[in-house]
């Protein structure tokens, strides 16, 4: 290696002094060139679920592609001791010094042990809330605003729907998902005010045979659209299809799955966050911590409508989408009730998506049917 | 015969799986290179990844750690004749208690603090799967049938406490019991000066296998078990306490799975929340039937499975191949250990024929006792 730079140096030098801005330039890029950073990126179920991990390993698929990056996968980790043999191993046997552990529950204990061992390599968890002298520097987060995404399902599905009956199947009732079906409905109601939005909770992140049951049972009750926050929303997908329903994604596109009945989704677009954490590593800059954005940061998207969405809900999807992209669109505002008849948002109160109580959610809005 | 038998058994018992694995390595190796990779590479991969230096060795005794434990939640009912596959149920339901107990005594701390939770760790398990047994011996309900169902009842149980009454409020988005006070978890072994990632859990496991082999290998009640696992009606015959000791297999075998899940607790996760929930229980079924209930075989079984783990995630890293690559080289290596249970007894009687003259009869102590003992100890 010292030989080659030497001759290259040397061969620099007999170009002479015209080249001397040039040689820095290329001296850097030869050494980005020589030791790639190595990012590793750990998912808690398979690579190809049609949801959450799919979301991560696509992004991951698209930094692969990067120049002077080498990345390492494992999928299928559980949140055990596992996974910081797992954090262990690509630190020190691949040489990573940029982690990706994408599932909330490596964030405590998990990472931070690995995290305090290994005070020189950078830590990006997806959805920790990453706390300012509580967490150690070289640990942060990243999340987006899908609720954004959601809110725009909502309003899709209440042009679709006919018994004014939508079905939201979760995992569990937790600040992220409650926001999501709030946003959902909120969207709906947007449109058609006496909407109201069926829940399930089946009790965990991956539950095929529940979220099934779920789906029928919630078909037999007369609901007509569906959307969900589960890992992998291929069945439920797949249930409403076939039961003559339709239905709006969620995490990545699962319109392959039911072209006839997948009206638009939320999905992520994690080579936002990815890029800047990544460029941020590379040029040394410090490791950013606290990372969020919605539609109008590019961290999440909306998948294409279906061809069965007509042009009214699309043109309505699209005016709140481009009012979010322009900062003019606050979901969470006063007055709102819970489903209790209780305010949770008193008049006049207005949430900015970063607002971190948002973040704390622990209600569904009038017009969901369900228990938090 | 037994004299005939003395050397070969030993050589068999080791030889048999040895050449079955060695099997499922020449099978892995085909079906990597249908995959389009080096079967070499994955061959060395493998090695590297489980035992090829000290991390791979840590990563694999943590992964062993909690398996020993609960595959004696199976040994221990199977050789009392029973077939119970509720390890998981008990492990949660441990680690449930173990996570709770602070609640109702606030002031616990240190060394005394953590053995008194891990107690009640495993007493939890052991009522899990000596339930199982009950209801098989007094209601004549099938024991494999009733702790799997068994399991879902704990996981249940497990999910309303922990996201219901013993949720702590900071924990939002990954509901969890409150942690447990640093002075009250496990720590690493200590190792050339430091200390290692492998928790004083695999110590536990080890010397609790040592211990339940002994029982059955050395003690009165520990035969009479076996006596009840190999014919129940015998045993009834000769007046053995049949419910007695089934009760106690299966609260002693419910007692490790249930301080499996009280370790993962102080040891790794700190408070109890879903993680948990990691299939530790399932596995430890194979486990124990790799091992062929034998508790002694366990630890060694439980690494070889720790090193799949530990081997497969190297594996995943460098070649790219799926999680599932491991599963089929797991799958490989199991269906060709028990189906190498045929050979035994033929493997080396095929090629030596029985020595004429029989080596003088040592005093083996794993030579089986002869009949009288058994009404020996029914007396």
């Amino acid at each position: 290696m010292s030989h080659f730079f030497s001759t290259r140096r040397d061969w620099l030098r007999s170009v002479g002094a015209a080249g001397a801005g040039l040689a820095t330039a290329s001296f850097s890029e030869l050494v980005l060139a020589q030791k790639p950073l190595t990012v590793g990126f750990i998912y808690v179920g398979p690579k190809d679920d049609y949801g959450y991990n799919q979301a991560h390993a696509e992004a991951a698929a698209q930094v692969k592609k990067l120049a002077g990056l080498k990345v390492v996968e494992e999928e299928n980790v559980p949140e055990t001791n596992a996974v910081q043999k797992t954090m262990q191993g690509m630190i020190s046997q691949d040489g990573a010094a940029l982690l990706f552990p994408t599932s909330f529950g490596y964030f405590d204990p998990h990472m931070l042990a690995v995290a305090g061992k290994n005070p020189d390599v950078r830590f990006a968890h997806c959805g920790g809330l990453w706390t300012e002298g509580k967490h150690p520097k070289n640990t942060g987060s990243f999340f987006g605003y899908i609720d954004e995404a959601q809110y725009l399902n909502g309003v899709v599905a209440a042009h679709m729907t006919k018994s004014k009956k939508l079905g939201f199947i979760a995992a569990k009732p937790i600040p992220q998902v409650l926001r999501n079906i709030n946003a959902f409905t909120l969207g709906a109601k947007s449109v058609k005010p006496d909407i109201t939005t069926s829940v399930i909770f089946t009790g965990d992140w991956s539950m095929p045979v529940k979220e099934a049951e779920a789906t029928n049972s919630l078909a037999d009750q007369g609901v007509d659209v569906f959307t969900m926050h589960v890992d992998g929303p291929k069945v439920i997908v797949e249930t409403a299809a076939k039961r003559g329903k339709f239905v709006c994604g969620y995490h990545a596109s699962q319109a392959k799955l039911a072209p006839n009945a997948y009206l638009t989704g939320a999905e992520w677009n994690w080579i936002t966050a990815y890029t800047q954490i990544i460029e941020a590593a590379r040029s040394g800059k410090p490791h950013p911590n606290f990372v969020r954005g919605g539609l109008k940061d590019g961290f999440v998207k909306t998948s294409p409508y279906g061809s069965m969405v007509p042009e009214a809900a699309r043109k309505a999807a699209d005016a709140v989408k481009s009012a979010m992209v322009a900062g003019k669109f606050d979901i969470f505002k006063g007055e709102l009730k819970d489903n209790t008849g209780k305010v949770v948002i008193p008049k006049g109160k207005v949430f900015k998506q970063t607002d971190m109580e948002l973040e704390s959610m622990n209600y569904l809005i009038e017009g969901v049917i369900g228990k938090a | 015969m037994p004299g005939a038998r003395a050397w070969q058994d030993p050589v068999e018992a080791v030889a048999l799986p040895v050449l079955a694995l060695a099997g499922a390595l020449l099978a892995f190796g085909v079906f990597v290179w249908f995959a389009g990779a080096s079967p070499l590479d994955a061959w060395a991969l493998l090695f590297k990844g489980a035992f090829g230096d000290a991390f791979s060795w840590q990563n694999t005794l943590q992964r062993a750690a909690p398996l020993m434990l609960t595959a004696l939640a199976v040994a221990l009912p199977a050789q009392a004749g029973l077939t119970v596959i509720g390890g998981e149920g008990a492990l949660v339901l441990g680690a449930l208690a173990c996570a709770a107990l602070p609640y109702a005594l606030p002031g616990l701390q240190g060394m005394a603090g953590a053995v008194l939770m891990l107690v009640v760790a495993a007493a939890a398990g052991a009522v899990w799967v000596a339930l199982a047994g009950w209801l098989r011996q007094q209601r004549g309900v099938n024991e494999t049938i009733s702790s799997l169902l068994l399991g879902y009842i704990a996981i249940a149980l497990f999910k309303h406490f922990v996201e219901g009454p013993l949720r702590d409020p900071a924990s939002l988005n990954k509901p969890s019991t409150r942690p447990v006070a640093e002075s009250l978890r496990i720590g690493g072994i200590p190792w050339g000066g430091a200390v290692t990632d492998v928790h004083w859990g695999l110590v536990i496991g080890v010397v609790l296998c040592l211990v339940a082999g002994v029982w059955l290998s050395f003690t009165a009640s520990g035969f009479a078990l076996r006596v009840v696992g190999g014919n129940v009606r015998a045993a009834r015959l000769v007046g053995l306490p049949t419910l007695g000791l089934i009760l106690t297999a299966c609260a002693l075998g419910g007692a490790g799975a249930g301080l499996a899940g009280g370790i993962e607790v102080l040891a790794v996760h700190t408070s109890a929340n879903a993680s948990l929930i990691a299939g530790l229980g399932y596995t430890g079924i194979l486990v124990s039937f790799v091992a062929r209930h034998n508790p002694w075989a366990i630890p060694p079984v439980a690494v070889l499975f720790g090193g799949f783990g530990a081997a497969g995630s190297l594996l995943q890293r460098r070649l790219d191949l799926p999680d599932a690559s491991v599963l089929v080289l797991q799958g490989f290596a199991f269906v060709l250990i028990l189906a190498a249970e045929a050979g035994r007894g033929r493997l080396l009687a095929a090629r030596a024929p029985k020595p004429v003259v029989a080596p003088p009869p040592p005093a083996d102590p794993n030579a089986p006792p002869p009949p009288i003992h058994a009404s020996a100890v029914a007396n």
